[in-house]
């Protein structure tokens, strides 16, 4: 494969599937940074290793895919976020788990270690002492009339744990700063030595809401370091399963968003079909979020036979039911002067950041892991990929409803063309050392799993969640508008907290 | 928006009916209820919900509590923006040590009489996420719990029988 070793010298790494991996020196990392902040690339992920640290890249193209890693034996590497900030976070969040110290951060701060662990560094070879507790200091602000709101780590709703720092003139939020990191749960740590079905398990939890896609990211990185050949029944009962994930969250959402406009009927009407979509997936795949239903190989269970009738009736009481919620969203003004023109994001920087999901795509971003990296069986399925430009909480909420029509398509010929036969193939651990990566479109955007299995077992594994690349967004998104639109901005975003903080 | 509120005026409800609650939860809440918190509180109870370090799946169905089928509000149970306005404390996840003193601190804003259930298989013990650096364990470690309700995540009607144990004790 010519790309990326046209313009980036490196030793291509052997047992590393589906896409190469490279190892590069410090003039290719250089290079690569550059390529990043021109924008030819966009950074997939950026993650540490025992003495090495590795970035994921896309072309743009958006149709190949590469890992490129720098070996630092002194424990520093040249700064990916010096030239490209996308790579900000990821960079002190790999600092705060490996100690290794990336030369040239603008952002020295920790990001992920809050102070409160046993130890630093704790994935890496430097040990630190006890972690510290540094008052931190949040970005300064400065100018007349000016206050701030410190909201949470604990919030007044339902949801995750995180802190927001607002500094308003009046009304307008004139800059929110986000603090993350309070559901750290070390992940990446317990997936050090797991076994397949144990690691599995982990992967499925990082972000609940994307149990299907979490698992199916893992599960794809591990058959293709084992190269592993999935029966086709199997590969369409997943994406049965990540599509009715797709629906009940875009549901449950779409309702939550006009909730947070305080109108309550959509979120009362759409709350109808989420439940209706955990009830069929409950029955068909014997639970109600679908986890650990995706296993390396294959899936853990068959469709029941009632469960195409099942299917049906779901389907047809969406189509019922969910036109005339999109009529009532269009046609009800009091709506729409809450979401149109409120907490726009800039096409450039949703290209910038590789932001997935509808996050990008309401912003002009045309990417979707179905459709570019087309993994089966999405090869062989007929589906849009909506986009949009105006790239406000408006264009979010269309991008999901014509999301929500496609995956109602595309369950049509999964269920027509559903193939028979077996449900799993052999994951035939070997005692070589294999690398696979995995990649998949969840609700809210691609999910990356890289990986390296030692003596069949997970070595080290690294799930980046689409979140990294859509919170800081949410920051910029917010600017200019008023603090009582925030639970609108951020719900039409709904980023991961515990993806985020693995 | 008036034909379907029209509409749902002629459809029979959704609602179904209230789950049956189970001995062994009753029996859990029995030592931790007294009869004078209960004369003080009625049968209404205001419920604070904190993600203590959940993978956001125990959230989920929380939230599915306040949908058309289980509808929790009728059991005079609803969901309360402040711990100051809360008499029970719904926890999830296994306590990771970035939201140990967040939990504490919220418990303590809880006026007293309160009650702390723990939700999910990691609020018992921290679950699979148990042995990592970054994780205490379970809710009880950090605070006082009154009840268990397990799964992972519970689905709405393990919850709604575990909630319904808690007014029944």
């Amino acid at each position: 494969m010519p790309w990326p070793s046209d313009e980036i010298e490196g030793n291509k790494i052997a047992d590393h599937r589906p896409w190469p991996r490279f190892a590069v020196n410090e003039d290719a990392w250089r290079l690569a940074t550059a390529q990043l902040a021109i924008g030819r690339w966009t950074l997939l992920g950026l993650w540490g290793d025992t003495g090495a640290v590795h970035m994921a890249v896309l072309d743009a193209n958006m149709r190949e895919i590469a890992v490129l890693t720098l070996s630092c034996p002194a424990g520093h590497f040249l700064s990916v976020g010096a030239l490209h900030p996308p790579a900000i976070r990821l960079e002190r969040a790999l600092r705060d788990l490996y100690g290794l110290e990336p030369i040239g951060l603008p952002d020295t701060r920790p990001w992920l270690d809050l102070g409160f662990w046993n130890g630093q560094y704790p994935l890496g070879e430097r040990h630190g002492g006890s972690s510290t507790r540094a008052p931190y200091v949040f970005l300064p602000v400065a100018g007349d009339s000016l206050h701030q709101i410190p909201v949470g780590p604990v919030h007044a709703g339902i949801i995750e744990p995180g802190h927001f720092r607002f500094t308003a003139n009046g009304e307008t939020v004139v800059r929110l700063e986000q603090r993350l990191g309070y559901v750290h749960k070390g992940i990446e740590a317990l997936m050090a030595g797991a076994s397949l079905d144990a690691a599995a398990r982990l992967a499925g939890r990082t972000s609940g809401d994307s149990t299907v896609a979490y698992a199916l990211a893992f599960a794809q990185a591990v058959e293709a370091a084992l190269e592993v050949k999935l029966p086709p029944r199997a590969l369409y009962l997943r994406a049965l399963m990540a599509e009715l994930e797709r629906l009940a969250n875009h549901f449950g959402d779409i309702g939550a968003i006009c909730n947070d406009a305080s109108f309550s009927l959509m979120n009362a009407q759409c709350a109808i079909l989420r439940e209706k979509t955990l009830r069929t997936a409950a029955s068909c795949f014997g639970h109600r979020l679908m986890m650990d239903a995706v296993v390396p190989g294959g899936v853990a269970r068959d469709l029941a036979a009632t469960c195409t009738a099942e299917i049906a009736i779901l389907l047809e009481d969406i189509r019922r039911l969910f036109p005339q919620l999109v009529e009532l969203y269009d046609n009800t003004a009091s709506l729409q002067d809450r979401t149109a023109t409120t907490g726009v994001l800039r096409a450039e920087l949703a290209r910038q950041f590789g932001a997935g999901g509808y996050v990008g795509r309401a912003s002009g971003r045309a990417f979707d892991a179905r459709k570019m990296l087309g993994y089966p069986p999405y090869d062989r399925l007929h589906f849009e990929v909506p986009v949009l430009d105006a790239g406000d909480v408006n264009a979010r909420v269309w991008v999901r409803i014509r999301e929500v029509e496609q995956s109602l398509g595309l369950i049509d010929q999964i269920m027509r063309d559903l193939p028979t036969g077996a449900l799993r193939a052999l994951v035939q651990p070997t005692d070589e050392v294999r690398e696979g990566l995995g990649m998949t479109e969840a609700f809210r955007g691609d999910v990356l799993v890289w990986l390296r299995l030692e003596g069949g077992r997970v070595s080290r594994c690294h799930l980046r969640d689409p979140s990294w690349f859509q919170w800081p967004l949410l920051e910029a998104a917010i600017e200019g508008n008023i603090v009582a639109d925030f639970p609108l901005c951020n719900k039409s975003f709904n980023c991961s907290y515990s993806g985020h903080d693995l | 928006m008036r034909k379907i509120l029209f509409d749902t005026l002629m459809r029979r409800p959704l609602t179904e009916a209230p789950p049956v609650t189970d001995d062994k939860m009753l029996a859990e809440l029995a030592a931790s209820l007294e009869r004078a918190a209960r004369r003080r509180l009625g049968r209404s109870l205001s419920i604070r919900e904190i993600d203590a370090g959940s993978c956001n799946g125990c959230e989920l169905e929380i939230h599915a509590l306040n949908n058309a089928f289980y509808d929790l509000e009728r059991f005079g149970l609803h969901f309360v923006a402040s711990p100051r306005h809360a008499d029970v404390l719904l926890v999830t996840g296994p306590v990771t040590r970035n939201m140990r003193e967040a939990l504490e601190r919220t418990y303590n804003a809880t006026p007293d009489p309160k009650w702390v259930v723990a939700v999910g298989d990691c609020a018992v013990d921290g679950g699979i996420f148990s042995g990592s650096y970054a994780v205490v364990g379970g809710v009880s470690g950090v605070v006082p719990v009154d009840l268990h309700i397990r799964g992972c995540p519970p689905d709405p009607v393990q919850l709604l029988k575990g909630l319904l144990a808690l007014l029944a004790a």
